[in-house]
């Protein structure tokens, strides 16, 4: 604004001589702890779920599994061996054969609509859950991941019986029993995504969930006996790598569904190649977030804090790196900056908290490590000057400015709330900038101009597009990568045909 | 004393022209008696990396034509491959096949490319859709193509089985990088000659003969090609996985018997789809 | 400078102070409503919000006997001393000197709209003599409506000379301009009303969303938007303009979210009254009940509080 600006600062000579303005965030008005009640109802020891019961390991070991905000064990986790994933893939390929790959399309809706629907009544519980097991926010876990699970399942089961309208010119059938792993950033959600479209289609499946997450699925596990869903249906086996591998490399499985690392991604087709085993890969990723100079910038600057700081990072579609149109770099870094001085960092229960525990030391270092790259290569680094609980794995919003295409920052992904500022001059640099990755994922744009919205969404090699938005997700909506973020999609029709097989 | 014909020297369509292989190697081509028939460029590893270069730079322009444009030139092709059906069909039987499947192949090639014509200003509305999310959110799916794609084509039926894979693939935008076959190589030097003479810009289609066991490896691991369609034997299907899974390559092996390339099962909306990524795009709906 | 010609003026005026997206601000504004505001922090924002009321009657049926026992609870909203006093009473100009005399010279101040509230439709020279009148009369505040005709039409510059000359016309007296952000409609238009408001006021003076007098009053959204232009302004001239959404604001629960958002989208040094309002009647026996509900532990009855909104 500058004319107006300018007129009032020759009318209103007392500006002159005064420091430059600057707003106050302090503890005028502190916050007093606002902890979320509500019962998770945990048992100090997690079976594995195979064949519709709870069944112990065979090899008898179990892992601890902790609450990163404060280091403290929530409960122990059965380490699921060969044998175990063995007995879980009988168990799905009896079911396929003999319930749930007959049962008429009607029938297998109500079981899934079922499980929406107890997955609604026990929501808070479950959203308590999951938050004291991975560290997000209550407030995320509250309106997000546990509500987004549920309206995932809900969308899913209204297809069971609609399937000959998913592929038109085909009918379309079960593939038969399927694979699934799954990380650890959004458990519950993330489980959805895998099981809700496979259910619906009539596959039956075995889940490993991730090993530092594996709580919510097991109580999820209550539910689908709850619901009851027919034995071996859904099969949980828990445990960390090793178990992984025993999932994908089994025999029975006639598709692999993966969500996790472009690195592990890469290791399991390899380790599938000879195999005619299909696969869904989501993979990692490193968006570009693109703002124009007439974009609206203070939603583009919640749109950017959306974009990295949800979920503390921890996103593969996090908006990592900020391509902003030079003219207003300086402006849009200082609403940023402004932006994160009133982001509450601390513990995830509180439900003030914006930016929760980081999900497992390793991760901590994960960042920590990279964040010093980027200081070591000459970027400028911006935290706000918030506290940090003494116990459990935190970490300050993070701004680098500065960056350049080559810094680490800029490539890696970093899965933390850790952003990297670009600038970018033209609109074809700033498409050059965004697609020189090997990722493809997603991207946002932020512009007021309708045709550069679309230019943009064409250009931009990415799954998703967010224009004027950033991090919204929906069942009805396909999610998945470009390149190598992954293939397959995630959500609606698309997701949906992933599971099947045309006939 | 009769007057002795010139031969064709023959040199397979890439990068919009007609090359010999860099490295200067041939093999030499026998035709079904056993008699000698000509020598064949032995494209490299180098070779494909320079068509999968001139593939990746004709692929934003070709990408951006009209659907409409894409389906004229596709047809168009066609229209190319019908007026020349007959020496197209007295090359398929100087290489071993009948007459009568000779005309067969060709007739079915020319309805095939018809048919891929006919879907692409189509396929996009029966494969993207706008998804009703439960917030104030426009929210669109449509299809885009993955950018370069190799094909490696079998040996029977060496023509149509060419063809039924390339056309699927490149009527969405994307560029192809082909290996034809080695065993009758010429019937694909003689499409690529139409491919030329088709308005199909140069580099949309790049054909390389070659040595399969030379080119394959090469093919799975070249990290710029973003999909392969295959067919290949068992041993070739690992190696590609393998190649693949270092850029998380898309990757589809046709199993249809040599019969079955003349279904109309052989070919498909379905085989568009494999090489097209879903792009879903969310704006805001406010004032 | 701001152009003659509508057409002009209006792309200009746009450009300068940039385009707001809806939905952006209403996401925004979401997250506000999920803070959970406990125990003493709670205590200190209801009491701050108290210390924040323009404790407002605009009815036809006013009377000096009414307004003298509203006076009455702006003095002293609670029997509890620790309960601050409300920031203003908000009269009609007919009744500011009976106001003026029942809160003497104590903080609260007497505040009157003036200028053909709520319409604004009468001749400028009516109006500025109904702002000099109320001032003559002791308001120390005067709540001014804008030519929102002016303002749709794309004429500025009147909008903005009319708001110039109220300000001359209220001499000491502290303005707030009245946007009218029902009858402005977008996003867009408040920001851009905020702009040509701001650049002609001084510091201590207001921007206030509404009359009260329309279906759409204060909201989280224009609040927000308005704050964000008070900041962009602040932060590119250094003059503080204050806030004052109107109408609507009924609850104690509301009034807190209200707080939240001026404390972190303009941070501490407008977590007063001299940089903050709320406009409202029934609000402040609502922050009186959940006040004696944390002291006591028990919910309260509206009917213990006087003046209170609803007898039921």
């Amino acid at each position: 604004m500058p004319s107006l600006a300018a007129k009032k600062s020759t009318r209103t000579p007392a500006r002159s001589g005064r420091p430059a303005p600057e707003l106050i965030f302090g503890d005028l008005w502190e916050f007093d702890p606002a902890p979320e009640t509500a019962d998770p109802k945990l048992k100090s020891r997690y079976d594995l779920f195979i064949d519709g019961q709870f069944v112990a390991p065979k090899s008898g070991r179990y892992f601890d599994t902790i609450n990163p905000a404060n280091e403290r064990k929530l409960a122990e986790i059965a380490l699921a061996g060969r044998d175990d994933v063995d007995a879980a893939y009988q168990a799905a390929q009896r079911a396929f054969d003999t319930t749930w790959g007959r049962m008429p399309g009607r029938e297998r809706a109500k079981y899934i609509f079922r499980i929406a629907r107890l997955l609604q009544d026990r929501a808070r519980e479950f959203a308590v859950a999951e938050t004291l097991d991975g560290g997000k926010p209550i407030k995320e876990s509250r309106d997000f991941d546990v509500p987004m699970t549920a309206a995932h399942f809900f969308y899913h089961a209204g297809w069971a019986d609609k399937l000959e309208y998913v592929a038109p010119g085909h009918r379309v059938a079960p593939l038969g029993v399927v694979g699934q792993v799954i990380p650890w950033n959004f458990p519950l959600l993330m489980l959805a995504w895998k099981i809700a479209p496979a259910l619906a289609m009539g596959n039956t499946v075995v889940l490993k969930p991730a090993e530092t997450t594996s709580i919510t699925a097991l109580k999820l596990a209550e539910i689908l006996q709850d619901a009851e869903l027919p034995p071996g249906v859904v099969n949980f086996v828990s445990g960390a790598g090793e178990t992984g591998a025993a999932v994908m490399s089994h025999p029975t499985p006639v598709k692999i569904a993966f969500t996790g690392s472009t690195e592990v991604g890469k290791i399991i087709m390899r380790s599938l190649a000879g195999t005619e085993k299909k696969m869904t890969m989501e993979l990692g990723g490193k968006a570009a977030n693109v703002v124009f100079d007439d974009a609206p910038i203070d939603q583009a600057v919640e749109g950017i804090v959306n974009g990295i700081f949800f979920n503390q990072g921890h996103v593969c579609c996090a908006g990592s790196r900020l391509l902003v149109h030079e003219p207003i770099a300086d402006l849009v870094l200082a609403k940023l900056k402004n932006r994160l001085k009133v982001l509450r960092v601390g513990d995830p229960m509180d439900k003030n908290t914006d930016i929760g525990a980081i999900n497992s030391k390793p991760q901590l270092q994960k960042i920590q490590e990279l964040v010093e790259s980027g200081v070591k290569d000459g970027a400028e680094m911006f935290q706000p000057a918030c506290r940090l609980p003494s116990k459990g794995y935190y970490f300050r919003p993070t701004i680098f400015s500065g960056v350049t295409m080559s810094h680490r920052i800029a490539r890696e992904e970093i899965f933390g709330p850790v952003l990297s500022m670009l600038t970018f001059r033209t609109v074809d640099e700033a498409i050059e900038k965004a697609n020189n990755t090997a990722y493809g994922l997603s991207a946002g744009v932020w512009t007021d101009k309708g045709s550069r919205i679309l230019k943009m969404s064409t250009e931009l090699k990415a799954g998703v597009v967010w224009a004027n938005t950033y991090n919204k997700f929906d069942p009805t909506s396909p999610f998945g990568g470009y390149k190598e973020s992954g293939f397959g999609r995630e959500g609606g029709r698309q997701g949906l045909l992933d599971y099947a097989k045309l006939i | 004393m009769s007057r002795l014909p010139i031969t064709k020297t023959p040199k397979p369509y890439a990068g919009g022209a007609f090359i010999r292989s860099e490295s200067g190697r041939t093999f030499p081509l026998r035709d079904a008696s056993g008699a000698f028939f000509a020598n064949i460029p032995q494209c490299t590893r180098k070779d494909l990396r320079n068509a999968v270069e001139a593939a990746a730079k004709a692929g934003p322009g070709w990408a951006r034509r009209t659907a409409y444009n894409r389906g004229q030139i596709l047809y168009r092709l066609g229209e190319m491959l019908e007026g020349r059906r007959q020496e197209m069909a007295d090359t398929l039987v100087r290489f071993g096949d009948e007459a009568a499947a000779a005309a067969h192949e060709v007739d079915t090639c020319i309805d095939r490319l018809v048919y891929y014509a006919g879907w692409a200003d189509k396929y996009e509305q029966v494969l993207g859709n706008v998804n009703p999310v439960a917030s104030p959110h426009f929210n669109f799916t449509v299809t885009e193509p993955m950018g370069v794609i190799g094909v490696i084509a079998p040996d029977a039926p060496s023509l149509l089985g060419l063809i039924s894979l390339v056309a699927p693939i490149i009527v969405s935008g994307n560029t192809v990088v082909a290996h034809v076959s080695e065993k009758s190589a010429y019937p694909a030097i003689l499409f690529g000659e139409m491919l030329a003479t088709s308005d199909l810009p140069g580099g949309v289609v790049n054909l390389l003969s070659g040595l399969r066991k030379e080119l394959v490896p090469t093919f799975a691991t070249h990290t710029h090609l973003r999909g392969l369609s295959a067919v290949a034997n068992a041993d070739e299907r690992k190696a590609i996985r393998l190649g693949a899974a270092e850029s998380v390559k898309r990757v589809h092996f046709a199993d249809a018997s040599t019969a079955g390339w003349f279904e109309d099962s052989a070919q498909s909306l379905y085989r568009i789809r494999d090489f097209l990524e879903f792009k879903t795009t969310w704006h805001p709906i406010g004032a | 400078m701001v152009a003659k010609s509508p057409a002009i003026a209006f792309r200009r005026l746009f450009d300068e102070v940039g385009t707001v997206d809806q939905i952006g601000v209403e996401e925004r504004v979401a997250k506000f409503t999920t803070r959970s505001i406990k125990k003493a922090s709670k205590i200190w924002g209801l009491k701050k919000a108290v210390s924040m009321v323009d404790l407002t009657t605009l009815e036809g049926k006013d009377t000096p006997g009414k307004v003298a026992s509203l006076c009455q609870k702006a003095l002293q909203p609670h029997d509890d001393p620790g309960i601050p006093t409300v920031a203003a009473v908000c009269v009609y100009p007919s009744m500011v000197r009976h106001a003026r005399k029942h809160v003497a010279d104590s903080a609260v101040k007497v505040a009157s709209v003036a200028t053909a509230f709520p319409s604004g439709q009468a001749p400028l020279k009516t109006r500025l003599g109904e702002v000099r009148a109320a001032v003559q009369d002791g308001a120390d505040e005067i709540d001014m409506v804008i030519n929102r005709g002016a303002f749709l039409a794309g004429d500025f510059s009147r909008v903005e000379d009319e708001i110039a000359a109220v300000v001359e016309a209220c001499g000491v007296a502290a303005l707030k301009v009245i946007l009218e952000v029902s009858e402005l409609e977008t996003f867009d238009n408040i920001r851009a009303a905020s702009f040509v408001a701001m650049g002609v006021l001084r510091e201590g003076d207001f921007i206030k969303t509404s009359t009260g007098k329309t279906s759409l009053n204060a909201t989280l959204g224009n609040n927000q938007v308005m704050l964000e232009a008070i900041r962009d302004f602040y932060l590119d001239t250094g003059i503080a303009i204050g806030m004052k959404p109107a109408g609507g604001i009924r609850t104690a629960k509301q009034a807190l979210q209200f707080l939240i958002a001026v404390k972190e989208t303009l941070g501490d040094a407008w977590l007063t009254n001299e940089r903050y309002r709320f406009g409202a009647s029934s609000l402040l026996n609502d922050l009186l009940r959940q006040l004696e509900k944390e002291k006591s532990g028990s919910y309260q009855a509206p009917y213990y509080f006087s003046e209170a909104a609803e007898s039921y």
